[in-house]
Parts: C-alpha cells; sequence; structure tokens
C-alpha cells in the first residue's frame, strides 16, 4: 500500500465565523468559506475541477455546493459520515488528486442547525421504523461512558467532573483567542461543575455548542502546489475507522475507551510513519462533543497512558502552553458542532497553526498536526476520522 | 379435576399515600406513566407462568375494561410478549367488572369439553376516575393470572353460580375517560348487595353448604364498608374475609378479586375451601377446594412482597401527569419518527417476546438479532435467545435530562445478563438515587408512546422488587 503522505498538498482554506448565523443560510456561508478559500490559494471557481461536499443533512446530494458556488458541470460527490462527514469530504477529496484523477479538487463542509428550533441536533438520519429503540441522542450516549469511566477507574462523582470541567475550562480559554469561535469568554471549574445538568453526568459546560458554519479546502499534489505558494501544507496520514455496534452486541465492550478511535488512528499513523504520538505530533484538534470524549481520546490517540489522561489533564500537558496542545481554536465546546463542517474547522486551524499564521494562538513549534472526529447515530458506535498534516519539507 | 394450577399478581410500584402532597385518600397503587393493562397482565401472566411448560398451553384469556385498543386484540399483544406459541386461541372479555369470572367460565368449559388442556387467563385494569372524585380515591390498579388444566392443580373448582343482571350502575361510554356511576344508595343496595347475595347464597343452597363450610371468602367490593357489609350479611366472620386491601392496593377493577384470589392461595393450605365471588352486570361465585399442590406453587408469596416493595409518589401531580390529567410540555426535541407497523410485524420476536439470538458457532448471546455474527462472523447460525426472564445488572448508565418523556430525567442503562448477553434499553419504576453501576434489574415489558394511534410497546429495566 501506497499512502496518502506527501500526495497531497492544501493550498486554500476558508473558514466561517460558527455561531447562531440568523441571517445567512447555506449558500452564505459556503460562498464566505469558499472565497476566503479562493483568495488564500490564488485560485478561483474555474480552477476547481471536482469537489466533495460534506454534510449531515443540510442539503442533499451534490447540487447545493455546485449552486451555491456556481461550480458549472463538474462533478459534485455529497459525503455524509456523521461527525466524521467534512473530514471524510476532504479524505475523498485526496485520493482522487492523489489518484492524479483531478489536479485541484475542494471539499466543503457546512450545517446549519440553528433553524430547526430545537435543542441539541435535530434527526436528519431516521426513517419510520418500529420505535422501540431507546433514545440515545448524543449527550446521553456519552454519558454512558463518563460514567463507566468514573467506576472503572475509581473516580467519585466529584473527582471526575473536574477533571472534565477542566478540559471545558481549557477550551472555553483558547476560544476567548479566536474571533471565529462562537463562544469566547472565560469558564471556572466551578461554573462548570455546578452547570444545570444535560445527561448525567454531563452538565451544560460538558457539552459542546450547537451552532451554524462552513468550511473549504482546496487541495492539489504538491509539484502543482509549489507554483501557488511557499506555505503549502501536506497530507501525512489519513484514517477512517467505522464500528459495526460492538457496543451493544458484545458484553465485554468496556464503555471506558472508543475502539474506532484506536484503530483510525493506527492507519493515519502507520501512513505518516508516526510510532510515539505523543512525541512526535506537536498539537492536535480533537472530537470534544462532550469533555469526556476529549479524556478518552487522550488516551485513544496514545497521548496518554490508559487510565492516565487526568494526569495529563491536572498537568497542563495538553493547554497552549503544555507539551502537547489540544484544540488550540476553543475546539467543538466554543464553536458548536455544526456537523458537516467541523472536520475541515479543525482542518483549518492545524493549516493556519502549521504556517505560523494562528495569531495569539500561535503554537512555537507547529510542525506536525493531526485533526479527529468521532461521530454516531446509535449508540456506542461510531465514525471515527483521524488526519495527520504536516508542513513542506 | 379442573382448576388452578399456578397463580401470579402484579401490583405497580407507585402509590398515592398518606405522604403524597395534595392527595388525602387512602393508600392505593398507581401505574407508572408508561403501564396500562396490557403490561401489567403481562407481568402477572410471567409470574404465574415461571416454570411451567409453555408449549403446553392452548389458550389466553384477558378480561378487563381497560383494554388500550376499542379494535386490536389485547390478548394477542399479552400471549406474544410472554413467549406463548402461535397456534392457541386468545379472546378479550372488556367492558365488564366481571370480566375475569367470566373468561374462567370459558377456561373451565373449555378444558372440561376437552378442546384446551391449559388456559391462562388474566384481568388486569387501570381505571381512570375524575380527579378529586370518591372513586379516584379508591380505585387501584393492578393484574392477576391463573393458568387452568386438570392436572396437578393447586386448586380444583368445585361448582359455581352465576347470574346476569342488567342496570346503569357504574359505567364509562365508549370515547370517555371517567367511570361514571348512578346514586350509590341505589346501586349499592339493588345492585351489588343483591346481586353478590343472590349468587352466593344460590351457590351454598346449590352445594348444600353453610358459610361456616369455607376456610375463606374472597370477594368485589366497590369500597371497604361495603365489603365488611356483604361479609355480614351472608355471616362470614371476621377471621373468614380474605383482607380487600382497601388502603394498600385499592379496588383493581377486573383484576380486583382475581388478586384477592392470589392473596388467599398465597395463605391457603391443603384441604382449605374458598369462596370466590366477583360482580358486575350480575354476580359469578365459585368454590374452590385447595390441593397438596399448593406448597409447591411457583412464586408462593409473591404478591405480597410486590404489595409491600412500594414507593409512595410525593405529590399529586406527577399522578395527574402520569395519567395525562395534567398535559406535559416536553422540550423542544425532534418530533419521533413515526411508527412502521411493517417494522413492528417484522421484528414482533425481538420487540415483544425480547429475542436476541445464540451465535450456534461461537455461543455468544447478542441483541439485537442479526445476521453475521459480532465476534466469529459466521452467517445465519443462530438460536433464538429470549431475554425477558433473564435478571442482570446495570453496566453503565445516563439520565438524560432533555429526553422527551415524562419521567425526566430519562435513564438510559447497559445492562448485563447474568446468563451472558447484553442490552441497552430504558430504565422505568427508577429513584434516582437507587440507579447506580452493579444494580441487579431484570425486564418488565412497557408502553412506550402511542402513535398514530398504535401502542407501542416494549422492554425496559426495572430493580428488582421481588
Amino acid at each position: 500500500m501506497q499512502g496518502i503522505k506527501d500526495r497531497v498538498a492544501i493550498v486554500g482554506m476558508g473558514c466561517t465565523k460558527f455561531g447562531e448565523h440568523w441571517d445567512k443560510d447555506i449558500e452564505d456561508l459556503l460562498v464566505e468559506a469558499a472565497y476566503e478559500a479562493y483568495e488564500d490559494a490564488g485560485l478561483g471557481p474555474k480552477d476547481i475541477q471536482a469537489a466533495w461536499f460534506g454534510t449531515l443533512g443540510s442539503g442533499f446530494t451534490g447540487l447545493p455546493l455546485a449552486h451555491a458556488l456556481k461550480l458549472e458541470y463538474i462533478p459534485v460527490t455529497r459525503v455524509e459520515n456523521a461527525c466524521a462527514t467534512g473530514t471524510d469530504a476532504f479524505r475523498n477529496a485526496c485520493y482522487a488528486v492523489a489518484a492524479g484523477i483531478y489536479d485541484i479538487a475542494l471539499a466543503a463542509g457546512v450545517e446549519k442547525l440553528k433553524d430547526s428550533g430545537i435543542a441539541g441536533l435535530p434527526l436528519y438520519f431516521t426513517g419510520p421504523d418500529s420505535g422501540v429503540e431507546p433514545p440515545t441522542p448524543p449527550p446521553a450516549n456519552f454519558a454512558l461512558y463518563a460514567t463507566r469511566y468514573f467506576q472503572h477507574y475509581g473516580l467519585s462523582y466529584e473527582e471526575g467532573k473536574k477533571i472534565l470541567a477542566k478540559i471545558a475550562v481549557k477550551n472555553h480559554h483558547n476560544g476567548t483567542l479566536n474571533p471565529k469561535a462562537h463562544f469566547q469568554r472565560e469558564i471556572t471549574v466551578e461554573q462548570a461543575v455546578n452547570a444545570p445538568m444535560i445527561a448525567w453526568p454531563l452538565g451544560l459546560y460538558d457539552c459542546c455548542g450547537v451552532s451554524d458554519g462552513g468550511a473549504v479546502a482546496i487541495i492539489t499534489r504538491p509539484e502543482i502546489a509549489k507554483s501557488l505558494k511557499q506555505d503549502y501544507i501536506l497530507v501525512k496520514g489519513l484514517g477512517v475507522a467505522v464500528g459495526a455496534m460492538q457496543g451493544q452486541l458484545q458484553p465485554d465492550y468496556d464503555f471506558v475507551h472508543f475502539n474506532e478511535n484506536v484503530k483510525a488512528a493506527q492507519m493515519a499513523y502507520a501512513e505518516a510513519g508516526i510510532k510515539n504520538p505523543r512525541e512526535e505530533i506537536d498539537i492536535a484538534e480533537v472530537h470534544d462533543c462532550f469533555t469526556i470524549t476529549e479524556l478518552v481520546i487522550y488516551e485513544d490517540l496514545g497521548f496518554s497512558p490508559r487510565g492516565r489522561a487526568r494526569e495529563d489533564v491536572e498537568a497542563g500537558t495538553f493547554s497552549l502552553e503544555g507539551d502537547l496542545p489540544v484544540n488550540m481554536d476553543g475546539g467543538l465546546k466554543c464553536f458548536g458542532h455544526p456537523v458537516g463542517a467541523s472536520g475541515i474547522r479543525m482542518i483549518y486551524e492545524v493549516y493556519k497553526q502549521l504556517q505560523g499564521k494562528a495569531g495569539p494562538r500561535q503554537i512555537k513549534k507547529a510542525e506536525i498536526g493531526l485533526t479527529h472526529n468521532l461521530g454516531m447515530i446509535k449508540a456506542a458506535s461510531f465514525t471515527t476520522s483521524v488526519a495527520i498534516f504536516g508542513q513542506k519539507d | 379435576m379442573v382448576g388452578i394450577v399456578s397463580y401470579g399478581a402484579y401490583v405497580p410500584r407507585y402509590r398515592l399515600g398518606k405522604d403524597t402532597v395534595g392527595w388525602g385518600g387512602p393508600e392505593r397503587a398507581v401505574a407508572n406513566f408508561d403501564e396500562d393493562s396490557i403490561t401489567m397482565a403481562v407481568a402477572a401472566v410471567a409470574g404465574c407462568l415461571d416454570s411451567q411448560k409453555k408449549e403446553t398451553i392452548d389458550g389466553l384469556l384477558f378480561a378487563t375494561t381497560t383494554s388500550p385498543y376499542a379494535e386490536k386484540q389485547a390478548s394477542a399483544i399479552i400471549a406474544t410478549a410472554v413467549d406463548l406459541k402461535r397456534e392457541i386461541s386468545t379472546a378479550d372479555f372488556t367492558n365488564t367488572l366481571r370480566g375475569a369470572s367470566i373468561a374462567m367460565r370459558s377456561a373451565i368449559d373449555a378444558i372440561k369439553a376437552g378442546s384446551s388442556k391449559k388456559v391462562l387467563v388474566t384481568a388486569s385494569d387501570c381505571r381512570m376516575a375524575a380527579p378529586r372524585s370518591d372513586y379516584e380515591r379508591t380505585f387501584g390498579d393492578g393484574a392477576a393470572a391463573f393458568l387452568l388444566g386438570d392436572s396437578n392443580v393447586v386448586a380444583s373448582i368445585e361448582a359455581s353460580y352465576v347470574i346476569t343482571d342488567h342496570m346503569m350502575d357504574v359505567w364509562r361510554a365508549s370515547g370517555e375517560t371517567f367511570v361514571r356511576s348512578w346514586e350509590e344508595r341505589f346501586i349499592l343496595d339493588e345492585g351489588y348487595q343483591r346481586a353478590m347475595r343472590d349468587a352466593v347464597v344460590g351457590l351454598m343452597k346449590k352445594e348444600n353448604l353453610t358459610p361456616k363450610d369455607f376456610s375463606k371468602a374472597v370477594f368485589y367490593a366497590p369500597d371497604a364498608r361495603r365489603h365488611a357489609d356483604l361479609a355480614r350479611r351472608l355471616g362470614f366472620d371476621a377471621s373468614q374475609i380474605q383482607d380487600p386491601l382497601f388502603g394498600k392496593q385499592g379496588n383493581t377493577g377486573a383484576a380486583f378479586a382475581p388478586m384477592l384470589l392470589v392473596a388467599a392461595l398465597d395463605e391457603a393450605k391443603a384441604g382449605d375451601r374458598i369462596l370466590y365471588a366477583n360482580y358486575g352486570d350480575g354476580a359469578e361465585a365459585y368454590i374452590l377446594k385447595v390441593t397438596e399442590h399448593i406448597e409447591k406453587a411457583p412464586n408462593r408469596g409473591n404478591f405480597r412482597k410486590l404489595l409491600e416493595s412500594k414507593k409512595v409518589l410525593p405529590n399529586y401531580e406527577i399522578y395527574a401527569r402520569w395519567r395525562d390529567i395534567l398535559p406535559v410540555e416536553t422540550g423542544r426535541r425532534p418530533a419521533p419518527n413515526p411508527i412502521s407497523s411493517a417494522a413492528l410485524w417484522r421484528e414482533k420476536d425481538q420487540i415483544l417476546r425480547l429475542c436476541g439470538v445464540k451465535c450456534k458457532t461461537c455461543e455468544t448471546i447478542q441483541y439485537p438479532p442479526q445476521r453475521v455474527c459480532t465476534k466469529c462472523h459466521t452467517k445465519d447460525n443462530f438460536e433464538p435467545y429470549r431475554f425477558a426472564d433473564k435478571k442482570g445488572e446495570i453496566f453503565t448508565y445516563s439520565m438524560d435530562y432533555l429526553a422527551a418523556t415524562v419521567d425526566i430525567p430519562l435513564v438510559i442503562t447497559v445492562v448485563n445478563f447474568q446468563d451472558g448477553g447484553r442490552i441497552l434499553c430504558t430504565m422505568t419504576d427508577r429513584e434516582l438515587d437507587e440507579v447506580k453501576v452493579g444494580l441487579p434489574v431484570q425486564m418488565s415489558f412497557r408502553k412506550l408512546r402511542t402513535t398514530g394511534g398504535i401502542h407501542n410497546y416494549f422492554w425496559k429495566s426495572v430493580k428488582i422488587r421481588a
């Protein structure tokens, strides 16, 4: 297997502010993100040869993207893979470029959640059925992991909540440094611990927000990238792993890790040639849909040993000043989670960091960066994507 | 010798009682928001069928005045949920408080005639009385079940007597919610007292027996005072009277006399002669003779444990919400999916019987049923595996405070079963301070919701009560 390493370069990216865009629809979000990416790449709509459009449910087929950007009679494919949607759209575009089918391709992710008028995510994906399956929206699902994680590692409710709160406080702090974040406000551990309960043991600040947003990446092969800009960013590894309901079907499934994360990371690390992720990865944007998710991800991705992520949280390892900063842009906690857009939004932050253009959030040593998404529609089974990026040699 | 082979009763966990703010009536049993006459009957039948061979059962008869459906047989749902075979006869005996004894007569006749060997009779009721009415204070919710057969009976049916009367004493028209009644002095004197006396006296006369010949008298009454009145008028003394449980469970309608009979059998000894009389559009009396098999009756004493394992509601408002007397605004959450009758039919064994599968290659027990084994990947090599009667414990759980449900927070549990297998399900009858990892639970048949007139039933985990 040849792998994706160094075969695809990102030459342009755009990302809208994430938030409650009452005055914008998906056309507005896609146009804003795409035109920032065009400008960044020095390219225009006529240069795009093929596009991949990631959205959970804010549009069907490739048509909404073609319509918004007036991409005329080129191939546009819609990708949907729960919370890994944006990254998977990007991944499919990468493969087409790496295969030499296209020279320049565009990957877009968008989601318009705030039109639904409901709390949390709308139910896009289910049709008429027996109606007996227990309702496990994301908070209830991830709370199952928090309960078991506390139990498994002997944490009292108070101890567990405090560790989770520290993750929320970190991400909220990072969000204050980012004008594109939905929430740009510091919170305290006390606020997080005492916040209203959403799905026990997860409170309000353990959960990410609900927002609208869009993000776009323009990719090409490195030899073409050279002619466009000096600071293009290379794709080093891509992994996607999808569960098969093991969590519900297998009684020995432990609810203290996500095996999909482990497998997707293994694929991406193998492609990128990463042996020791804790040492070799400089920065990471991971799927903090809930604080417990981020805690478990540290262990799944090999940033912390099993059961010991809390020691790293206590030590500040993942803060902007730490050894391995995670969610430098504020994460899902501060951006909210417009599902189709989140993956490409994360890539946007890693791209800017690797280029040294992340402003007040800039990490000094940022040569290898990782993005990660974890999605679900039914409890205890997930779609995970891991992508690794690096500066040109 | 036709008689009762086994028996069971079900009392919901919750009560309105003296600690219920805004109640002020005697203690009574209250069905949870997700219980109805069908779900309670399933629980009663499960208790009755414990260790009985299900393939020998020929029929299931269901008596109630509160069938969830006006058109659609409830007994077919119950028979499926308790995992009876397809080749049986089922019937609903509705619209009369006396349904259980009418059903019992049909079962006895069928067994005597040889058309059936074993027939289940179950009675269950969840009657609604207008808020703050006298009936609301005396009613209760519950269910009972009897397996009738002609061998190894714990109590034989010796004789019976039936009369049918028509009177507008207690009624509820189609489409109405609350039970209505006429003036008490008239309906109790000319209705209840007269019909019950005529049936009981008629039976004793026919069989040449007197009140002294009975160990126990078990009979329906609308309230405690009328129960005592009738006992006195019939000539029974206090030691012969089966406690009518007013102030404990209340008048459980069509299930009331059957539940009292279960309580009597739980305390009976071989040789006891029991008078059992029921009322409703006439009256009906039976003589039962307890046999030596009574000592080996399954789940003996379970009824009392269920009566005692209770939780008194903190306030009347909860009850009003459960019964939909007080509308509840659920949170702004996605509307539930439409229900597909085709999906319900296709998945009826996994939904109503709670059947998963056991892989014949690697023995992994799985729910819901799969085509390809989750462990060894063998295709289509499974046997059905029923979880409904299995016990387990909570492996992990969460409590969703934003769920669109009456009982916020919605408790989601992952249950690992003692004999293997795991199910992710919601939990009911739960007190939040009891929910913890490792809590022993069993499965309980409940109504999830009603959409488009379809009552959607499924199983939930509950703390083991008895």
